[in-house]
């Protein structure tokens, strides 16, 4: 089938099985790489981008129901300020050890703080759940949220400190 | 007599210096580095424009060591970290030595050689300087870059020296003085990762994101039963699938990490490829693993455990006298299971194979042993293999294997092409070398005081003809061994078709978590508090083997200072728990606060960490991630994470039934570095293995429930005042 689809601000137009999920095609026919493939299920959220704004687990959406959807993908997430400033809070704060969980981490990030400029722990819980990340840099990631809403860094479910 | 070390210094293409080190063992040796003919070596080039180049020659697999390493090297040049560029090296083991990721080594090994490899290219800067201006090299210093002669005000810069030093005779590794350790501008201070700003950015880094022209992709099917062969497949139908290239049979190859039988399919995406599998049938001989179950184990274990211990790994006194004779006695039986290793990044490796020769872009912790089995079992020698180490998306161990490398070079030279073989997560979590699972029956002894005056351990684990399967062993010196009046540590192995290996703090992992909660036992048994017990247990500051006493009370003790360790008030259903443990060279000590809710709910609150890994923590940023990380992963290990043999096959296939931790569950990490008198030792993994027993230990304290095998099962923790 043939699918015109845009991803990050451009018109793509390929040829695709309909069940092919966006994560292949934009790993292995955009040459998009950044998006990354944990588990194919949508547990790990490795390959999370944006739909409409929206943090969505590309390995389980189908090319066919993409439609006419804005993709964003994490080498487009600077395109906003909010994105900018996820990925300027990643670096400051050195959230990053293997790495690999990080662009789903810094896209399901980014889509939480465009809907909510000002989360608290528990938001920051619900919406980064879906992320694993294996090195478990769990403690950096909620730092880096916070610091790129502009709040401060302590973790608020910390009653021993 | 410590033998002069080698160095070489040549001109770079384009006139830069370039210093190119080896190390002789005898050197390394004298070093405290790891016995034998160990070669280091590390890589410096500075252009005339003053960009300094390093080549960090080991794995990166998350552990930071990309920045670490040229950090060293860095401080002793005395260039800013500013001006460094760092590139990553290949494999090759002639030019750099030992390059891998393992056992928490690479600061041990490197942070004396690597020094030095900066040193002595500052030294020959200095000398070039000097001839320069003809004044005594003493009279010279550096700083940022530059060689300066305070006297008559004239300074030159590392890149207009560098071509002129390149021609200085290389100095004596061993005699070139360091820096004191208070004049430090890079080390102590934080750097964060090199490769971050591009991960952040999505830049293509890891091993899944190599392309190379003209390449295939390929999935390999392996039989759901380990070690078993593929007889036959309908080959023919996968073929005719769309997108598919070729689909053949690979035969065996013999060991575990080498080439196992099964089924590839190669196709034009990996997509279809994997797709292709949904039509593949194939007609497996499953072999006498099909046998094999971890239910089956348990009952063997359970009959093994009654009988006189096959081997002894150590005894002192007389346990079975002194365990009769003790007013008190404890027994109790704990146990563990297999568990993966589970990668982010799936296994998976590149190879194109061409005129007999394999070029390989791998994620892979042990480059060297990849090329080696890639030669052998393609029948090529070392030379026939370029390896290039891709950046890992996590290593934890799993990547010190190199099945998925011979795999992609086989299919490269079935097809005569390049190929990326990507493994999807069933086969990531179905194919890996697990953590043993292991079951430990414990008889403890003490006196009317409650001291401890007789403990005995019968380990049951896996391996044949005397030798433990990889990871699967239990040494002498296992605390409280030769802390103990009368001690009995023996071992009787089952033969296991299931391939082991070491995850983590391998070992430590499990072995932290029965003998620190079983200490925990005694201490509560002895009406003691199981801090102070813990104290009272390693005794005087001694030091045995390579353990120092004295080093875990400093760590205990500070653990609970700042965990406020007896001084908390706990609310119902709370516990806090304590557990230390000595591995890969340091020393932690770690308290959890933990509670116990509804239907035994476990949530873990905090942890306090306390570790000394010696002088200094060359990259606090790095080494406070590594240390809240190697925490993490141990509470997820505890609280979910089982693989399950049956039928000589696991059942867990991905992330529903075999959990890594998730954001909601992770606590806050409070982390403490304890600074002694000691050369910097490594922190991957240290901080992994008390973490379990002080979270049981809590759970203990907060429920009565004693938790004696993994992972934490939330029935037995049900509380009777809340729903259950």
């Amino acid at each position: 089938m043939q699918y015109t689809i845009q991803v990050n601000g451009k018109a793509q137009s390929l040829s695709a099985d309909p069940q092919m999920p966006l994560l292949w095609v934009l790993r292995d026919v955009l040459d998009l790489k950044g998006t990354k493939f944990g588990c194919g299920r949508s547990f790990c959220g490795a390959c999370t981008v944006h739909l409409n704004g929206v943090a969505t687990r590309s390995c389980v959406t189908p090319i066919s129901a993409v439609g006419s959807a804005s993709v964003t993908t994490i080498e487009a997430v600077a395109s906003t300020p909010t994105g900018r400033a996820v990925q300027n809070a990643w670096l400051a704060v050195d959230v990053v050890q293997c790495g690999y969980c990080q662009a789903g981490q810094i896209m399901s990030a980014s889509a939480l703080l465009a809907k909510n400029p000002k989360p608290n722990d528990a938001d920051i819980d619900q919406a980064m759940s879906g992320n694993i990340c294996r090195c478990a840099t769990y403690s950096r990631i909620r730092a880096a949220i916070k610091q790129a809403a502009g709040l401060p860094t302590v973790d608020s479910r910390d009653r021993f400190l | 007599m410590m033998r002069r070390a080698f160095l070489r210094a040549s001109l770079a293409v384009g006139g830069g210096l370039l210093l190119d080190f080896s190390i002789p063992g005898a050197l390394a040796k004298a070093r405290g580095a790891a016995a034998g003919p160990a070669a280091l070596n590390a890589f410096v080039q500075i252009s005339s424009e003053g960009i300094v180049t390093i080549v960090s020659k080991n794995p990166e697999i998350g552990q930071g060591i990309k920045t670490m390493l040229p950090m060293l090297i860095a401080e002793e040049l005395d260039v800013d970290w500013g001006a460094v560029r760092i590139e990553q090296a290949m494999s090759d083991p002639a030019r750099y030595g030992l390059q891998f990721a393992g056992g928490s080594r690479a600061t041990p090994l490197n942070w004396d050689a690597l020094r030095r490899v900066g040193a002595a290219a500052r030294q020959m800067l200095v000398s070039a300087a000097a001839q320069t201006w003809s004044v005594p090299a003493a009279e010279c210093e550096t700083q940022s870059g530059k060689v300066i002669h305070a006297r008559t005000k004239r300074s030159l810069s590392y890149g207009s020296l560098a071509s002129k030093a390149a021609l200085i005779p290389p100095p004596d590794l061993a005699a070139l003085p360091l820096k004191d350790p208070k004049d430090f501008k890079i080390i102590g201070k934080s750097h964060p990762g090199v490769d971050s700003p591009l991960i952040v950015a999505g830049k293509p880094l890891f091993g899944i994101d190599v392309t190379v022209p003209g390449m295939l992709y390929a999935v390999f099917v392996k039989s759901p039963v380990f070690g078993g062969n593929a007889v036959s497949a309908n080959l023919d139908a996968v073929k005719s699938q769309p997108g598919i290239r070729d689909a053949f049979i690979v035969p065996d190859s013999g060991p575990f990490n080498g080439l196992a039988s099964g089924v590839a399919i190669v196709a034009n995406t990996w997509w279809l490829a994997n797709k292709a599998r949904d039509q593949l049938q194939v007609v497996w001989e499953e072999g006498a693993t099909a046998a094999q179950s971890s239910e089956g184990f348990a009952k063997q274990a359970l009959e093994l455990q009654a009988q006189t211990p096959a081997a002894k790994v150590w005894s002192e006194g007389d346990a079975t006298q002194a365990l009769a004779a003790s007013a008190k006695q404890l027994e109790a039986a704990y146990s563990y299971p297999f568990i993966a290793h589970a990668t982010l990044e799936p296994q998976n490796c590149t190879a194109h194979f061409k005129d007999g020769k394999v070029e390989i872009w791998a994620p892979t912790q042990n480059p060297d042993a990849g090329r080696k089995i890639v030669a052998k079992t393609l029948g090529l020698t070392d030379a026939d293999i370029t390896i290039h180490m891709i950046r890992c998306g996590g290593g934890f161990g799993r990547r010190l294997m190199n099945d998925y490398m011979v795999e992609s070079a086989w299919i490269s030279r079935e097809i005569g092409a390049p190929v990326k073989l990507l493994w999807n997560r069933p086969d990531d979590v179905q194919h890996d070398f697990y953590r043993p699972a292991g079951f430990h029956f414990f008889k403890a002894g003490l006196d009317s005081a409650g001291k401890l005056q007789a403990f005995k351990d019968h380990f049951v684990s896996f391996g044949q003809d005397g030798k433990a399967a990889s990871s699967a062993d239990m040494g002498a010196n296992e605390f409280p061994a030769k802390f103990v009046a009368n001690l009995e540590l023996g071992m009787t192995l089952m033969p296991l078709g299931v391939p082991t290996g070491p995850l983590r703090a391998p070992g430590s992992n499990a072995l932290a978590f029965v003998f620190q909660s079983f200490i925990d036992e005694i201490a509560h048994a002895a009406g003691q508090d199981p801090l102070q017990y813990r104290i009272g247990l390693l005794g005087e500051r001694r030091v045995v083997g390579a353990f120092d006493s004295g080093r875990m009370i400093d760590v205990l003790a500070l653990a609970g200072e700042k965990s406020g360790w007896g001084k908390r008030t706990v609310a119902k259903g709370s516990g806090m728990g304590v557990a230390f443990y000595y591995s890969h060279l340091g020393y932690f000590a770690e308290v959890v606060h933990a509670t116990v809710g509804a239907g035994g709910r476990v949530t873990v609150d905090k942890v306090w960490v306390v570790g000394d890994v010696g002088s200094h923590i060359i990259n606090p940023t790095s080494a406070e991630n590594q240390v809240q990380g190697a925490a993490l992963d141990g509470i997820g290990e505890a609280l979910a994470q089982v693989i399950t043999l049956r039928s000589g096959r696991v059942v867990q296939s991905n992330f529903d039934d075999f959990p890594l931790l998730r954001m909601n569950q992770a606590p806050p990490v409070e982390v403490h570095f304890l600074k002694t008198d000691h050369p910097p030792t490594g922190l991957g993994e240290p901080a992994l293995p008390p973490v379990i027993p002080a979270l049981c230990n809590a759970l203990f304290a907060a429920t009565g429930v004693r938790i004696r095998s993994l992972p934490i099962d939330p029935k037995l923790l049900m509380r009777p005042d809340l729903p259950a």
